[in-house]
């Protein structure tokens, strides 16, 4: 039930494109069910992880490997997987809207539907390579999503650059978890969070958390990585919503959060993370300040809210966990709900950029209200949850273990500036005089309002009775941190002290901020693109660059198409190794005993000589390629001398073919020439003769040594017993070793389609438009 | 390349039934005595490669009926067909079953997952030569 509430999606996925024909323009509302019952179901669990339990369902997956598809429901993946649903109903509904008309919707849907998946698998799964493959399947579908206007050239690069950057970092993550599992021994979450064993001790400790924190950070947008969350705004904007605001760059997040219990109290993670997290904070705020598009406005907030939730997983203390999980519900609830709305405002004007737009509470008032009500609880003014949560993150900084002054500096000028982006955000679209814009504005439809009008509505409920999600999820997230049940006491006013001193201080320098945008701004863009120019982003660009040069530099180098380099590289650098191992391990073995041979084996030996001697140095192709059949029929006859007629007859037969094939190739070359110097002659001999020495040593090597007892005993007594066959060799391919042939025969497919490709399909196909 | 000479004609007419005959000899005794699947399938490529030269491209593509390529995706799905009846079993995969069907004579007639695997090489390898002749041959026109 559990499993199959996480894999839903991807079920639903596929029957997508049918619905989408049978429900039209209602397809969003149809499959908003789904996310819808999630949620619903999600719900019902609240009650049996009250406090600090746990639900564990589990399904085997690959037992060898030790990977499961164990689910582990408690407080904090269940206050995610809400997050997921709950959000995730009301942008199918908003995609429904935005989206109207555009030929690719279902592709549209069913990204997201398995996106959605992905992301409760994420959240939910306790193995932890389970985790990394739900990881790795939400930057796979992401990018699908970034570049969903794939005609559009920016789309499709700033999709590649999330791609590389999360997908990278998510292999970074892979290492990260391995030696985790390596440290303890145990591959699930629920196992970590059990165990005690001294994981700081262990030798692989620094190396799992550096892999652990840079696959965290890559995800969740921090500091230097930060640069791809801005760019993947050039997605649709209900993908803006939902995964690069609410949910998926939360994953890294998610992970700390999840891994904090095990690593807390270690200055290496905790000091990183409050660096990392203040920092970016910081940089997200002052960004967001300084741009004028709608979306990057938005979208370096959530850096800054990425940054915030990272340095507050960094403090760690009781407190610092409870503002933690309020500020993650508040900024979901109050981004999501912005998101959607800038949505609507760029739908109905035809612009991104706040500079442009004005006196739209006119046309559009209901969107005014409810991007009020967001707007306030992102500034974090009362009476709405995201006061409740800067409080809590203002209090937890005043008591932080670490570097409280430091961090309650660059919390309060963030603040500050949030308050400023915030009152941006509501103030130049909606008041001031009406401006003029592409597309005459209308009230934003139904569909489009509905979702951001319920979050931010939650927004303002959960701010007038904080103790209301408290109780429901709020503190099971926090014990699920602590490991005991903890009840806390959140209250929008908590009476005059620090917190609330500093909160009206950053209001009014926020204020101040506001009023100073007009002249500000215009230093500040020219500020950051010349800091762009040394900037990380810059960094990846060059990087890049560098990549494809070297790509280029070795393919010239070792891929030039001459067929000839190619054979003297892969003979040289094959038996110089071989050779070398040979000599440093076993030594010359040069043991010539020709006591016992007949005078038809110097025959056969001779034939293949001088075969081969004549298929060097005659003049003539076909001559050469008969010649080398010679050779090949030489090589049968030792075959069949040896008693191995199988073998034989498959030479004979291959001999054949090839000289066959060879010939119907060569008709169609032109005449041997002489197009080499004498030089590359004389090289090619030396690599062709050394390859025959070596390959002489190992022959008589493996004639002196053996290392292991052969196995032909094994088959030879239960080829009849065990396969019912008598001709060895056959039941050797088809039922001892059938794996290697099935393997094979693919091979064989393969270069049978190589062949046919390479002949059919003219060079000049490509060209053709 | 259609060589009109009445030997190789008559030859390959002659000859060419005989080694088809011979290659499925040899796969259906492969278990026991020298042959074997790979082998068939060279015997049987080589009958076709001899028809392809006395006749051209065009007709033995006519004689085969099916496209090479169709011949190695047939070839591919017996190898792994011949995997289902083990994983269906609940058993570790490619597990060799084997059925014995009474004749009237008193003989049994041995058929084996193994059987059905190497009529998978057999197909196999006779597409994949036949794709590679045909194709090649063809290029020439």
């Amino acid at each position: 039930m559990m499993l199959l509430a996480v894999l839903s999606g991807f079920l639903l996925a596929v029957a997508v494109p049918a619905l989408c024909r049978l429900t039209g323009s209602y397809t969003g509302w149809v499959l908003a069910l789904l996310p819808a019952s999630l949620t619903a179901y999600f719900a019902s669990l609240i009650p049996e992880i009250r406090g600090a339990e746990k639900l564990l369902f589990e399904t085997p997956w690959m037992p060898g490997l030790g990977i499961t598809l164990d689910i582990m429901v408690d407080g904090l993946s269940l206050t995610f997987a809400l997050l997921i649903s709950g959000i995730g109903t009301f942008i199918f509904i908003y995609a429904g809207a935005y989206l109207k008309g555009h030929k690719a919707i279902g592709r549209f849907y069913a990204i997201m539907l398995s996106f959605m998946a992905s992301m409760l698998g994420l959240v939910l799964s306790d193995n932890l390579i389970t985790v990394f493959v739900f990881w790795e399947l939400t930057s796979i579908t992401s990018y699908l999503l970034i570049g969903f206007n794939h005609e559009d050239a920016q789309a499709r690069k700033y999709a590649l650059q999330g791609l590389l950057v999360t997908a990278g970092g998510g292999l970074v993550l892979m290492a990260g978890l391995i030696l985790l599992m390596l440290i303890t021994g145990n591959a699930s979450f629920s196992g970590l969070l059990a165990s005690d064993l001294p994981i700081h001790e262990h030798p692989y400790y620094t190396a799992a958390v550096v892999c652990i924190l840079i696959g965290s950070f890559t995800k969740s947008a921090q500091v230097p990585f930060h640069f791809w969350l801005p760019n993947a705004m050039v997605a649709p904007t209900p993908v803006s919503a939902y995964l690069h605001s609410a949910t998926m760059v939360k994953a890294g997040i998610y992970l700390l959060a999840r891994l904090n219990p095990s690593m807390a109290g270690d200055l290496l993670w905790s000091g990183s993370l409050l660096v990392f997290g203040a920092v970016t904070m910081l940089t997200g705020a002052y960004l967001a300040y300084s741009n004028t598009g709608i979306k990057k406005v938005l979208a370096y907030s959530t850096v800054m809210a990425l940054g915030t939730l990272t340095m507050l997983v960094g403090v760690g203390t009781e407190l610092a966990i409870t503002a933690f999980v309020c500020f993650l519900v508040a900024h979901s609830l109050y981004k999501g709900a912005l998101f959607m709305l800038a949505g609507a405002l760029d739908h109905e004007t035809g612009t991104k950029d706040i500079t442009r737009m004005g006196g739209l509470r006119h046309n559009m008032p209901r969107t005014a209200v409810i991007t009020g009500l967001a707007a306030l609880s992102l500034a974090g003014l009362p009476p709405l949850f995201g006061f409740v949560a800067k409080e809590l993150l203002l209090k937890s900084l005043l008591h932080a273990p670490l570097w409280q002054t430091g961090l309650l500096i660059t919390a309060f000028l963030s603040s500050a500036l949030l308050v400023a982006v915030a009152g941006l955000v509501l103030l130049k679209p909606f008041f001031g005089p009406i401006a003029k814009t592409p597309k005459s504005p209308r009230e934003a439809s139904f569909a489009m309002l509905v979702g951001p009008g319920v979050l931010a509505l939650l927004a303002l409920v959960f701010g007038v009775m904080p103790s209301l999600p408290a109780d429901l999820v709020l503190d099971s997230a926090i014990s699920a941190f602590s490991g005991s049940p903890v009840k806390t006491d959140l209250a929008l006013w908590h009476g005059i002290n620090v917190p609330l001193i500093l909160s009206g201080a950053s209001l009014l320098a926020g204020s101040f901020l506001v009023v100073a945008w007009h002249r500000v701004q215009p230093i500040m863009y020219a500020v950051n693109t010349a800091a762009s120019r040394i900037g990380p982003e810059a960094g990846y660009f060059r990087f890049l660059e560098g990549l494809s040069q070297v790509a280029g530099w070795q393919t010239r180098l070792l891929q030039n198409g001459i067929l000839g380099t190619y054979l003297l590289v892969l003979v040289v650098v094959t038996f110089s190794l071989a050779g070398y191992t040979l000599l440093t391990r076993n030594g010359l073995h040069l043991d010539f005993n020709f006591s016992d041979s007949y005078f038809y084996e110097w025959g056969i030996a001779l034939l293949i000589v001088a075969a081969t001697v004549f298929a060097c140095t005659t003049r003539s192709r076909l001559g050469s390629v008969a010649s080398l059949g010679a050779a090949g029929f030489g090589m049968a006859l030792t075959f069949i001398h040896f008693s191995a007629p199988d073998l034989g007859i498959t030479q004979l037969l291959v001999e054949t073919l090839t000289v066959i094939l060879l010939v119907l190739v060569l008709f169609r070359l032109p005449a041997f020439a002489t197009l080499s110097s004498p030089w590359e002659r004389y090289r090619d001999l030396t690599a062709a003769v050394f390859a025959g020495a070596v390959m002489t040593l190992v022959m008589l090597a493996v004639l002196d040594i053996q290392y292991f007892d052969s196995i032909s005993s094994y088959f030879v007594e239960n080829s009849y017993g065990l396969a019912f066959g008598k001709n060895i060799v056959n039941v050797i391919l088809v039922d001892f070793r059938q794996l290697d042939t099935l393997g094979e025969v693919f091979v064989l497919g393969l270069a049978a389609i190589g062949v046919y490709a390479m002949v059919k399909l003219k060079a000049e196909d490509q060209y053709k438009p | 390349m259609k060589p009109n000479t009445l030997i190789l004609h008559t030859a390959a007419l002659a000859i060419m039934p005989l080694q088809l005959m011979f290659s499925v000899f040899l796969l259906l005794r492969g278990h026991d005595e020298p042959g074997g699947g790979f082998i068939g399938g060279l015997v049987a490529a080589s009958a076709f490669v001899l028809y392809a030269f006395a006749f051209g491209a065009e007709t033995t593509r006519k004689l085969l009926r099916v496209h090479p390529k169709d011949l190695l995706a047939a070839g591919l799905l017996f190898a792994l067909a011949s995997t289902v009846p083990a994983l269906l079993s609940g058993q570790a995969m490619l597990t060799a079953h084997w059925w014995e069907l009474p004749l009237p004579g008193g003989s049994h007639l041995k058929l084996s997952t193994v059987l059905i695997f190497d009529i998978g090489v057999y197909l196999a390898v006779l597409g994949t030569l036949m794709a590679f002749v045909i194709s090649l041959m063809e290029v020439e026109k």
